[in-house]
């Protein structure tokens, strides 16, 4: 195994395999100074998520609990199709469904979007994490949370342009997609890719899928949707997880997927602005997070903290936090 | 399917209409997918809801559920009117030709020879002019007034866009849109399919909801094409298996027909079914019933079956009503005349409508069997689970028997799907727990029962003790041994028809296909349709072969498709009368000269010329029929008749109650309500969360659709001042249920003849056990009455009242 799947259709080999994503293929690993240069490039894979193709059916979801051996809970019916109502810690994606009239034809559109980590090129999860090695980069583009290093802080919600990580209150440490690295280092593809039943989902290099993307996007035109594109949005430095929108010209409609992302600002500099004060709260963390160890209690930022990460985050992002305005996806 | 679904892939149009494909067949549906984003096909959405399948929609109009004839027609007036015709086809290959009976006609909603009292029509006028020759009289110029073609013309005159309007509640620029694009694919180079499942069937008149769409495929040319055909997605992974293997009371296997109590002898039987064809040089392939009956004959009873005993026709049960269909029987049992029910792979509590009769019906039972992988509501209907099984446990006395038994994954066998594949599967895992595969139950209830019956005699023991077992473990027969005696083996040396001297099958071998069955005795096979499955070649239905020559998606080397591995049904229509492809570009077979060549199974004699041997080889005619003659109960053409609970009457006649010929049983009279007490008009489905009653014990599942709810629209809830996500009752003349509230602009209110129709959208995942919350099926509301024809159930189109309410259990 040498280099990135093209494919997530394909069967695994009956043979073991060796990974192909280890230490020595990070580009970035948080809160990390020092880390030494990858041995090797990777092509960079992508997730293409076309919604114009996308049934709804949730056969992702399904398919990302069963390979994730997560546990969300049976919950209840508030009214809306999605279900769980959003994103946790044991569902790492989430079909959120829009109803939409159309103002230039009167239809209604039901647009249902596949949310869940974009995998940015320019990771604000990753940049805003002051726990060493809790976030990494491959330089296939995959941006993955190594648990172990989690200190449960939540930074990189905060951080995170599209709401997406979770804190378990288990145990304490944040969640999400990984675009099943561990399938991804074996040749394989995501299986929620792998489980879409129409290939609204399809997996390969980046290259590979901007390609495709652009057949769709055609397609789409033809059908009177002028507006139709590729969002791969430029303000985190484009996304390993891209969607086809039939509207790329309001991305908000699709349950409030920010029109023009972009990470903090002040994220962007963490590291050469509080440097030191960067160094010294990740030794408290690190006292934290051997407490837990022993208490087993939940590992806790201060206030202050909290605050000054709140406003980070706040004085970035020229636009609503999508958390706050996502709840209820299905009204839109 | 008349097609399957990798051909779907070859259309330029989907029709969904009367089915969801995206919500309730995902996998199928990426044949449509497939078909959009690689030949540009368009695909149209009518539903009385705005689906998971109309978001990926071209174009959606809504319509009002029970009311597709009157668009179907309308469609179909729309492409006479505007010469949308495909004549060729038309001419040669449906009996348009051919001449009704005088005395035939149809006024005020109903067809000639109705007797309101036995509500049946005498339908002896319902049938072509037969000449002195014995075949029937044909117009090929279609002047005749009588001729099937003007009486079509006749017929759909009514139903105007304005008409289709008042009737379904479709703005009539919609309708005309859906029209115009459909009407677009009478060229010969331009194909439609039409896909549907059970938004047809589920009606008190589904088979003519069915036969419309099917006579509009016929006059566009679109039946036996590539990427055209009649669809029906089968909702079971092996439904389709179900019906060709004959579990149905009134069929034996491979569609033959169980014998009535009339019939009292084998020669009296076969007479009604001689098919001798109706027009000169026709096949009737039917003919050969006498083959496949015998040779089933000769599976079930083996030696004991013999010429002198009409090959053991006496062992065959004797109907004395038209059948015992679901419906009936439970009418019976509540009438406390079925002592025990065997309830093997599903769950009626949650699957027959009027959940108060059946709960009812049960108790009266003295033992009821459940054979189920799973829990069901049906086994446990005796417990009180409050609201949501309200039963005085200590009044039922029924003896309930749960036997557990494995699921698909933990058995080998064939699964019949859609397009008529049967692929065989294997075992994925072992039985968890005391659970056993339903073929060892089975074969240890025959066992026993046998040796009762030859200790003790009985008043007939004969079809028992004389049954064919000859399997290599009795105790549980295996699938390779019974899928053999599915395709069938010769018993004796069969000589070959075409040299007597040659043998042509051995004795003891498998035959080659159903071509090789006598009617002598000398073969046997268990299903006939089904003959080539397992020949000497093997195990046909393994075959996993992708190959798949110019992609045309017929793909003859995966699995084996019925009849004869041929993969789209009436396919020699795909060329015209001197047997040239419609369109060259979607070929499936040519004529040669001498015979047809292609790239499926022909479904003709491979040397009947085509200008002479017509396409619909089971029709007596040769060709298909637009005027079905009396083979349906209600009608040779499908009009429109409201269903039996309906918000609006009957614009044809405002008399008619519901289908005038469907049968309703006495009791059930008094349980229909009407507009003025249940003025909401509720469909039911599914959900592609869920499949059926299942995967409520399955936990991710659950998560993904955890509870029990109504669909209305916003303007539904402002005038019951429901709120979204809060709590309703919503109840029918028989019962009453409480659920969620979606509040959705997908349902919208719709204007059918100056009145306002709410729509209340029914879901169908939720009972009383499992992992899911607790909740009802929309089987506590719907009408016991089923289709005309076969009595599905009519599940789709009902009336309810709603009201906002407080959680179950909570008093408000």
């Amino acid at each position: 195994m040498s280099d990135s799947p093209r494919t997530a259709v394909s069967n695994p080999p009956t043979q073991p395999m060796v990974s192909n994503l280890g230490p020595a293929d990070l580009i970035r690993r948080s809160a990390t100074e020092d880390l030494p240069p990858p041995q090797r490039q990777l092509t960079p894979v992508a997730k293409l998520i076309d919604v114009s193709k996308c049934i709804g059916c949730k056969a992702c979801q399904s398919a990302c609990v069963e390979w994730n051996d997560t546990t969300p809970a049976v919950g209840e019916n508030v009214g809306v199709y999605t279900n769980p109502h959003d994103l946790t810690e044991n569902m790492f994606t989430l079909m959120r469904f829009t109803e939409w009239v159309n103002p230039s034809t009167d239809n209604l559109e039901w647009l249902i979007r596949k949310d869940g980590c974009m995998h940015c090129a320019d990771p604000g999860c990753l940049k805003a994490c002051p726990a060493p090695g809790a976030i990494v980069q491959y330089t296939n583009g995959i941006v993955d949370f190594i648990h172990e290093n989690c200190i449960g802080c939540g930074y990189c919600v905060k951080g995170c342009p599209f709401n997406i990580p979770r804190i378990s209150k288990a145990d304490h440490r944040a969640y999400k997609c990984t675009l099943c690295s561990d399938r991804v280092a074996v040749g394989q593809g995501p299986a929620c890719a792998k489980a879409c039943p129409t290939q609204a989902i399809v997996f390969g290099t980046k290259e590979d899928m901007t390609r495709h993307a652009e057949g769709r996007i055609a397609d789409l035109k033809s059908r009177g949707y002028a507006n139709a594109g590729l969002y791969d949005p430029p303000g985190v430095g484009g996304t390993h997880v891209m969607y086809v929108l039939h509207h790329n010209d309001k991305p908000h409609i699709y349950a409030d997927l920010p029109d023009n992302p972009r990470i903090s600002p002040v994220v962007q500099t963490w590291k050469g602005l509080t440097k030191y004060v960067g160094l010294a709260a990740m030794g408290f963390m690190a006292a934290g997070s051997l407490i837990h160890g022993v208490f087993a209690r939940p590992n806790r930022v201060s206030k202050e903290d909290e605050e000054s990460a709140e406003k980070l985050v706040e004085t970035t992002i020229g636009q609503p936090v999508p958390e706050a305005s996502s709840s209820n996806g299905e009204r839109g | 399917m008349t097609n399957s679904w990798t051909d779907i892939r070859n259309t330029d149009l989907v029709v969904v209409m009367g089915g969801n494909a995206a919500e309730a067949h995902p996998c199928g549906f990426k044949w449509v997918t497939e078909a959009k984003a690689h030949r540009g096909a368009k695909l149209i959405v009518v539903d009385p809801r705005y689906t998971r399948t109309a978001s990926v929609s071209d174009f959606y109009a809504p319509i009002r559920q029970g009311t597709d004839i009157a668009f179907l027609l309308g469609v179909i007036k729309y492409c006479i009117d505007n010469d949308k015709v495909q004549w060729e086809y038309t001419k040669a290959f449906t009996n348009a030709s051919y001449i009704v009976k005088e005395g035939f006609g149809y006024s005020d909603g109903l067809f000639t020879g109705y007797d309101e009292e036995k509500r049946d029509y005498n339908r002896t006028t319902w049938d072509y002019e037969i000449g002195e020759d014995g075949f029937a009289v044909t117009d090929p110029t279609l002047q005749h007034p009588r001729c099937v073609w003007n009486l079509l013309k006749q017929h759909v005159a009514v139903y105007t866009p304005e008409m289709v309007e008042r009737i379904c509640g479709t703005p009539r620029d919609k309708f005309l849109r859906v029209a115009q694009m459909i009407s677009e694919c009478s060229s010969p180079t331009k194909t439609m399919t039409s896909m549907y499942a059970l938004g047809w069937t589920q009606h008190s008149h589904g088979a003519q909801n069915i036969r419309a769409m099917a006579m509009l495929q016929l006059i566009l040319g679109n039946i036996g094409v590539r990427g055209g055909g009649m669809n029906a997605l089968r909702g079971h992974s092996n439904i389709q298996g179900l019906t060709d293997i004959g579990l149905m009371s009134h069929l034996l296997t491979g569609y033959l027909n169980m014998p009535t109590e009339q019939e009292t002898d084998f020669e009296i039987y076969m007479r009604s079914r001689q098919f001798r064809p109706l027009r000169p040089g026709q096949t009737s392939y039917w003919q050969n019933y006498r083959k496949f009956m015998v040779s089933f004959q000769k599976a079930m009873w083996g030696d004991a079956a013999t010429a002198e005993n009409q090959w053991g026709y006496e062992f065959l049960p004797k109907l004395d009503v038209p059948a015992y269909d679901v419906l009936r029987m439970f009418e019976l049992m509540g009438a406390g005349r079925v002592n025990g029910y065997f309830c093997q792979g599903f769950n009626p509590m949650l699957a027959f409508p009027n959940r108060g009769k059946i709960t009812a019906s049960l108790s009266k039972l003295k033992f009821l069997v459940t054979m189920d992988p799973l829990e069901t509501e049906t086994a446990r209907f005796w417990e009180n689970h409050g609201e949501y099984n309200e039963v005085d446990t200590r009044s039922i006395q029924t003896e309930v028997f749960q036997l557990p038994t494995t699921c698909f994954a933990e058995e080998e066998g064939s699964l019949t799907n859609s397009g008529r594949w049967l692929q065989w599967h294997w075992a994925g895992g072992s039985p968890p727990g005391e659970a056993k595969h339903d073929t060892w139950i089975m074969a240890q209830i025959f066992l026993r029962m046998r040796e009762l019956y030859r200790k003790e005699g009985g008043a007939f023991p004969d079809p028992i003790l004389n049954l064919s077992w000859n399997y290599h473990d009795p105790n549980e027969p295996e699938p390779e041994e019974l899928a053999k005696e599915i395709n069938g083996r010769a018993l004796t040396d069969l000589s070959d028809p075409a040299d007597p001297s040659r043998v042509q099958v051995a004795a003891g071998k498998q035959l080659l296909n159903f071509s090789q069955l006598r009617d002598d005795g000398s073969t046997m096979c268990g299903v006939w349709i089904y003959s080539g499955c397992w020949n000497e070649a093997g195990n046909n239905m393994a075959r996993r072969g992708t190959e798949d020559p110019d992609g045309t998606g017929a793909y003859l080397n995966w699995s084996f498709a019925w009849p004869l591995n041929r993969r789209t049904l009436y396919n020699r229509a795909s060329a015209d009368l001197q047997g040239r492809p419609w369109d060259p570009s979607r070929k499936l077979l040519e004529w040669d000269g001498t015979k047809w060549t292609g790239y499926d199974v022909p479904d003709i004699a491979p040397t009947a010329r085509p200008d002479q041997v017509m396409p619909f080889i089971m029709n007596q005619e040769g060709v298909s029929r637009l005027f079905t003659r009396g083979m349906l109960r209600d009608g040779p053409f499908p009009a429109h008749m409201e269903p039996f609970e309906s918000p609006v009457p009957n614009v044809m006649n405002p008399r008619m109650r519901g289908n005038p010929v469907a049968r309703v049983f006495q009791s059930d009279l008094s349980q229909f309500g009407n507009a003025d007490e249940f003025p909401f008009a509720a469909t039911s489905y599914r959900l592609t969360e869920h499949f059926h009653y299942w995967t409520k014990h399955n936990r991710v599942n659950a998560a993904l659709q955890p509870e029990f709810f109504v669909e209305i629209s916003e303007e539904l809830a402002a005038l019951r001042q429901v709120v979204n996500g809060g709590w309703v009752r919503v109840w029918s003349k028989r019962g009453s249920v409480k659920a969620k509230a979606v509040v959705t602009k997908r349902i919208r209110p719709l204007n059918c003849d100056g009145r306002v129709v709410h729509v209340v959208g029914i879901p169908l995942h939720w009972g009383f056990v499992g992992a899911a919350k607790k909740g009802f099926g929309p089987n506590s509301l719907s009408p016991f009455v089923g289709d005309a024809n076969i009595e599905t159930p009519e599940y789709k189109a009902f009336l309810v009242n709603l009201e906002p309410t407080t959680a179950p259990g909570v008093q408000s």
